[in-house]
């Protein structure tokens, strides 16, 4: 990971989203990682195919994938540090395509902070967007093109204002 | 504008060189020519093209004009990613809490 940006950068090269979720900690992270099948969102998925499977792998230098329907695997990236049931931190290599970049470095970090037994604050970061660079445009132009993927939009529009 | 001009505009691979160099941070136009293998006055007018596009903007230090990159694509970027990590965490918090079975720390 690379050097150290100020809390001003990050403001606008990092998202940070927060959750509380009613259950232990363990519980929580077993759900994010184990689960991830159970609770990402089907259409956000890569490949050609309609997605099978998404997997994250449970260790340090796993892989994180999808598998299609028909057998075919799309990596997004992969863990870098796996730590629970405190923190895990991802590698997202997934352009601004939609496709998947080996060259491309950003990090999503996501933290489970027990609130008692029964109640954990996941906190989630996904910093260094300014890799993203140019793609950081041919998003956008995904975004405007009607072959892009508007009813992606919609969904997220609603969710953001139903939540 | 429209995408269209602005992938246009980074077709081009001396300007995707001039968003390159920019993401370090705002530079004058000498510096960025120097580092380029075209003279000042293509670099010039390749700027004056990003932007129309939008893609960089011009600020000024003293008497020196800066070229930076323009956040709003960032910020867009940044918007959406916002939007789809609120999403698949709140679909993230449905699976935990619909099946508390299991472990208890």
């Amino acid at each position: 990971m690379s050097s150290s940006s100020t809390a001003a950068d990050e403001t606008t090269t990092a998202v940070h989203r927060s959750i509380a979720v009613e259950v232990g900690q363990e519980r929580a992270f077993e759900v994010f990682t184990e689960g991830f099948d159970s609770w990402w969102i089907r259409s956000h998925h890569i490949g050609a195919a309609e997605m099978d499977t998404a997997v994250i792998e449970p260790r340090s230098g796993g892989r994180w994938y999808e598998r299609g329907v028909d057998g075919t695997e799309c990596d997004w990236g992969y863990v870098i540090a796996w730590e629970p049931p405190e923190r895990l931190v991802l590698v997202w290599q997934i352009n601004g395509q939609w496709q998947f970049d080996p060259a491309l470095v950003t990090e999503v970090e996501v933290t489970f902070r027990p609130d008692g037994d029964a109640r954990t604050h996941v906190d989630l970061v996904h910093r260094h967007l300014e890799r993203l660079g140019d793609a950081a445009t041919q998003i956008r132009t995904v975004f405007e093109s009607e072959a892009g993927w508007p009813g992606l939009l919609q969904r997220f529009a609603a969710s953001a204002e139903s939540a | 504008m429209g995408y269209q001009a602005t992938l246009e505009v980074l077709a081009d691979p001396t300007r995707r060189s001039i968003v390159e160099r920019l993401h370090a941070g705002p530079l004058p136009v000498g510096v960025l020519a120097a580092d380029l293998p075209v003279s000042r006055p293509a670099v010039s007018k390749h700027l004056r093209l990003m932007k129309d596009a939008g893609v960089v903007r011009m600020t000024a230090d003293g008497t020196r004009h800066l070229y930076e990159l323009d956040l709003r694509t960032l910020d867009e970027v940044r918007r959406y990613l916002d939007g789809f990590w609120e999403a698949s965490l709140a679909s993230f918090k449905d699976a935990a809490e619909s099946t508390t079975k299991g472990r208890t720390s």
